[in-house]
């Protein structure tokens, strides 16, 4: 029994050091490093900047009191995330997403990107070999 | 329970070893990107267990990639053989001036960062990064050229170039004005190996990303070595007596020869995206109001 525990232990503790995130954007040490701190944001693009030094995604949040929150979020320059399947094309305003987001320890609705699902199930991820595509029709 | 301990040891080692080879896919951005792809290149994964054809001769032209994968070249955080990661084997041979020019930058990566919005680096605002950063920190697809006069590199990062003499001129003892890409004299060592000196740096610029200094009295070591037809080894010695003690090698980089028709893509420095980046991002980010707004 100890045994077992011993070895849950040491792949939990396994798991944890090799899925932290990998923090290396401009200014990282802005950011939150904790998995356990990252939020997930359903929400509507309203612009996408395809731009040095790194790409940003701005999306509309509703608030639990029903006000719109702007959040703008993060991801490599052009050339790292077309490496990644990403496009200057990846989005379009009134997009419907839901981001996965690593949040700044300042509070501000402010992150970088994990990842990106779309209404049609498809998804961007900032990691490379993370994308997924849509799920076949029946 | 000294068994007890290192059976631990081990099963969380393996643990971590089997959660990033199936849970996590390679690192996402900046130190040792392993095998991410740029669409339309060539590198070493592709080819496992083929051996490429013989060297040419006094011939180091050609596309160059980083051969182990497009983020190979990139290292956020400080020389790829010596990132500043506060391990004492990477610890840097400081002179005490080179600690202290150390100590007052600023940078965004490394074992001394800050947020973004609080740095000093002098590249986010474009300001040149010079060489040899645009090497130690961002080496990408380049393009070498040779002429009889010269060898002409082509860099991707922020779309820089440089050029090496090759028309037997010495490289001078003293440099009319600094530069920020340093004054570069080559010569062929040997058929396959290609050494370039570089002296007469601009001390504005720093060394890597990680906010290592130079001072202007730096040199640096840049040697080619053309391993076979589709690879080129590239070694980076940097050599500054005012701020470190001895020699250190900075960086050891496979590059492979890439089609002549690869088309290299624009990256690009601009003032206005970096003002918007740091409006609508990098102050927030650090907590910063916009007094803009």
């Amino acid at each position: 029994m100890r045994n077992t525990l011993v070895t849950l232990f040491a792949v939990v503790a396994g798991l944890v050091i090799a899925s932290r995130p990998v923090g290396a954007h401009h200014g990282a040490a802005a950011f939150e490093n904790d998995p356990a701190k990252r939020v997930v944001l359903k929400g509507t693009v309203t612009q996408w900047i395809w731009a040095n030094p790194h790409t940003f995604l701005l999306f509309d949040v509703k608030a639990d009191d029903g006000q719109l929150v702007r959040w703008v979020v993060e991801a490599s320059n052009p050339p790292d995330m077309i490496n990644r399947g990403w496009s200057i094309r990846s989005f379009k305003a009134g997009d419907e997403v839901t981001v996965t987001v690593r949040p700044v320890k300042s509070g501000k609705p402010v992150g970088s990107i994990i990842q990106v699902r779309f209404a049609d199930g498809h998804v961007l991820s900032a990691v490379a070999g993370g994308n997924e595509p849509a799920p076949a029709r029946p | 329970m000294k068994k007890r301990c290192m059976a631990l040891m081990c099963a969380v080692s393996a643990a971590g070893v089997i959660a990033a080879l199936f849970a996590m896919p390679p690192v996402a951005f900046g130190q040792g990107q392993g095998e991410v792809r740029q669409p339309g290149a060539k590198y070493d994964f592709d080819f496992k267990g083929q051996k490429p054809a013989l060297a040419p001769r006094r011939d180091i032209s050609g596309v160059w990639e980083p051969a182990a994968g497009a983020g190979a070249g990139i290292n956020a955080n400080g020389a790829q053989q010596m990132p500043s990661d506060g391990k004492p084997e990477h610890e840097l041979p400081y002179t005490p001036e080179g600690r202290a020019a150390f100590m007052a930058h600023k940078p965004t990566f490394g074992v001394t960062m800050v947020p973004s919005a609080l740095t000093n680096d002098p590249m986010p605002g474009c300001d040149p990064q010079g060489f040899p950063r645009i090497v130690l920190h961002n080496y990408r697809t380049s393009r070498i050229l040779q002429t009889p006069e010269n060898v002409v590199i082509l860099y991707e990062f922020n779309k820089k170039w440089r050029t090496i003499w090759t028309d037997g001129r010495q490289l001078p003892k003293e440099f009319e004005e600094p530069r920020w890409w340093g004054y570069s004299v080559g010569r062929w060592v040997d058929d396959y190996t290609f050494v370039a000196e570089s002296g007469g740096f601009d001390d504005r610029t720093w060394l890597d990303n990680a906010g290592r200094p130079h001072s202007d009295a730096m040199k640096v070591q840049e040697k080619y070595r053309r391993v076979d037809r589709d690879h080129l080894e590239m070694t980076i010695v940097v050599d500054d007596p005012k701020y470190y003690t001895k020699p250190w090698t900075a960086m050891i980089l496979s590059l492979r020869l890439q089609s002549p028709s690869f088309d290299i893509r624009e990256m690009e420095c601009s003032p206005t995206e970096t003002a918007l980046y740091n409006k609508l991002f990098a102050n927030p980010a650090a907590g910063i109001e916009d007094s803009a707004k």
